[in-house]
């Protein structure tokens, strides 16, 4: 599959050297107001891409952190019709918010359930450019990608630390860019296993050039920096999740600061 | 398609941080299944350790009683630890030890997996660490005892509805943290290939020994084999052997809770829809945006929104019926299996005991059906006590 396709998500990683800032938050945590003021806060920051969370009951892969988002946001009556709103809302924003690049972050359960057809095709109206199904791994991506690849939503394969024989079989399928789940485990807890990260990624590039994201666990500029100098990118897996839980409604200023001190701390490598 | 299939259902629908773990576990499992050295081992243990075969008891007054097919008791409930767990921890605790793993975790929903998992641990000297969920530790106060004193740590989980389903969930999250020296010994017949298939497997000796035993007794296989079915595990060990007996009836007793037209109920294939949770594609109680539901039920070993894939793919192919039975009537039969032959079952056994009360007389008396007994009761006086209001001071 050519990356030409997937023209938003290229130009996220297009420009030599540029690292990318990955912010990711709950659609609907508090708020569906809050979620579409928070994406704008984030995109004025700088923010390359924004992950937006679409909740599920039971993300049996998640540390607490986000755990408790999904729970906010479900209580607060959010739903995956409540998730485009949100994306069709940012959209007819005006300024660097209405173009920024977007991902769905999930489960298989609500997309599966909403209709794989409905929800890709949802999803390319309203430009979401990439998909990431937590639950979904390399042998049973094929029952989503036929129809994401139809409807030009990159569906993202993740690589982990414990992939790896399976590093360079991923890589070589993957599209969009490559989610590199470090440490292992879920977001929020400790990593037992002492891993190179070094070698995932240069093992990933030995058989593509999708770019490589780190993510799940960046809440320091240091970590962001120290994964932006291996990768083409650092993904903020529960830093503004982290910010929302403590600021509820009134989290824009602080974070506007985070992802702002983020990407500053990137743009250093 | 990918591996692990029954019919649409089954599949590994997982983080990739579990992936080579499920595979590993598959290669290994696929190694030690043909290995006369592990089956020696694992048939001694189940012989001189868990007292296998366990009965099959004719209940000549229930008979009586009901005035139709001839009745027996697959008795599980006889079994160490007091319940037909116990024979698939064992098969997992020793390959977890082939594996090299020396630490176990499992979830628990009426303690009795847990209560197994925790006794193998401390016979084949491992640790352990089981994931309750906050309620059912308090609706089975005795089981969690019985787990510390077998030298198990139990966690109690918090979060969503604090009951089997959060308690599978947090093994999970758990043993995607810690996957190196840990095995977690899922209880059912559930998650993500290859656990459906092992523990099947592993309970298939329940089938196999009844299949033998009712021909000994009857000289003819039996009418129906009846069982309750939460994820489903006591029920497809009960029904591997028969599958292929076109002529014997195949029936899982769902928790009806306070009835299949209420929210308060736990019947998957009676209310419940197909979609993609705790690592496999199957029938799960949820809302129209996929959002699992909550789900109750008296029994907390039957309190799981979902159920096993090859059980959906049973109910698919018409090969096996599943049908609601209440609170009410569960604990009826409990009361009455208790009075009737001296048996005080687990309150999820009694969900299989309460339907063939209510079917048997439609048999002849030249027919027989087996209820599988899963387990004791000692665990449920307390909370039937309660039930039926009666105010008991320990």
């Amino acid at each position: 599959m050519s990356r030409a396709v997937y023209s938003q998500i290229n130009r996220v990683f297009q420009t030599p050297n540029h690292k990318a800032v990955i912010p990711f938050l709950t659609a609907g945590d508090p708020t569906p107001d809050c979620t579409v003021r928070y994406i704008e806060e984030m995109a004025r920051a700088g923010a390359d891409l924004i992950e937006i969370g679409i909740p599920f009951s039971d993300p049996t892969a998640e540390g607490v952190e986000i755990q408790d988002a999904n729970i906010r946001s479900l209580q607060g009556g959010m739903t995956t019709d409540g998730a485009f709103e949100i994306v069709r809302r940012v959209r007819q924003q005006t300024g660097d918010c209405a173009q920024i690049p977007l991902a769905f972050m999930t489960y298989a359960n609500p997309i599966f359930h909403y209709g794989c057809d409905r929800f890709f095709d949802k999803c390319e109206a309203l430009g979401v450019d990439a998909i990431i199904v937590t639950d979904l791994p390399y042998e049973e991506k094929q029952e989503m990608e036929e129809v994401a690849k139809t409807h030009n939503v990159a569906l993202i394969s993740m690589i982990a630390p414990t992939s790896r024989e399976r590093i360079q079989m991923i890589a070589r399928k993957a599209e969009g860019f490559i989610y590199v789940v470090y440490p292992v485990g879920g977001t929020g807890m400790h990593s037992e296993i002492g891993v190179d990260l070094k070698f995932m990624v240069e093992s990933i590039r030995q058989v593509t050039d999708v770019p490589c994201a780190v993510g799940f666990d960046i809440s320091t500029p240091k970590q962001a920096r120290h994964m932006a100098q291996i990768s083409d990118g650092a993904i903020m897996g529960n830093a503004i999740v982290k910010i929302i839980a403590r600021d509820g409604e009134q989290a824009a200023p602080a974070i506007y600061a985070c992802v702002k001190e983020m990407k500053e701390a990137v743009a250093r490598v | 398609m990918s591996k692990g299939r029954y019919g649409i259902h089954g599949g590994q629908y997982v983080p990739e941080t579990l992936m080579r773990e499920l595979i590993c576990l598959e290669e290994c499992y696929e190694h030690y299944r043909n290995d006369p050295e592990f089956q020696r081992e694992l048939q001694t243990l189940l012989k001189e350790y868990a007292g296998r075969p366990s009965l099959l008891y004719y209940a000549e007054k229930m008979t009586k009683d009901l005035g139709g097919a001839r009745i027996y008791l697959k008795r599980e409930d006889l079994n160490h630890t007091g319940s037909h767990k116990i024979n698939n921890v064992l098969g997992q605790a020793l390959l977890a030890k082939k594996m090299g793993k020396t630490r176990l975790i499992a979830e628990t929903g009426a303690g009795q997996h847990g209560v197994a998992t925790a006794t193998a641990a401390a016979l084949l000297d491992m640790e352990c660490e089981i994931y309750m969920g906050e309620e059912d530790t308090v609706r089975q106060a005795l089981n969690v005892y019985r787990m510390e004193l077998l030298g198990a740590k139990v966690h109690p989980v918090t979060s969503g509805t604090r009951t089997l389903k959060d308690a599978v969930s947090a093994c999970m999250r758990e043993w995607t943290n810690r996957v190196n020296d840990t095995l977690y010994v899922l209880g059912s017949v559930m998650g993500p290939h290859p656990f459906p298939m092992i523990v099947r497997d592993f309970q298939s000796v329940i089938s196999q020994e009844a299949r033998r035993q009712i021909l000994e007794r009857e000289g003819s296989l039996p009418a129906a084999v009846v069982a309750c079915v939460g994820g489903g595990s006591n029920s497809m060990g009960m029904f591997y052997n028969f599958i292929a007996d076109k002529e014997v009836e195949l029936i899982g007793c769902e928790a009806a809770g306070k009835g299949v037209d209420t929210a308060l109920t736990a019947a998957t294939i009676a209310t419940g829809s197909l979609g993609i949770f705790h690592g496999m594609k199957s029938y799960f109680c949820q809302d129209v945006y996929g959002q699992i539901a909550p789900v109750y039920s008296i029994s907390a070993g039957l309190d799981y929104p979902g159920i096993g894939p090859e059980h959906a793919y049973l109910h698919d192919s018409g090969r096996a019926r599943y049908v609601p039975v209440t609170d009410d009537e569960a604990v009826d039969a409990f009361a009455y299996l208790a009075r009737t032959e001296g048996i005080i079952c687990a309150v999820e056994s009694a969900h299989a005991v309460a339907y063939v009360r209510k079917t048997a007389g439609n048999y002849s008396p030249d027919q027989s059906i087996i209820i599988c007994l899963s387990g004791r009761g000692d665990k449920d006086v307390a909370a039937i006590a309660r039930y039926r209001g009666v105010d008991l001071h320990e």
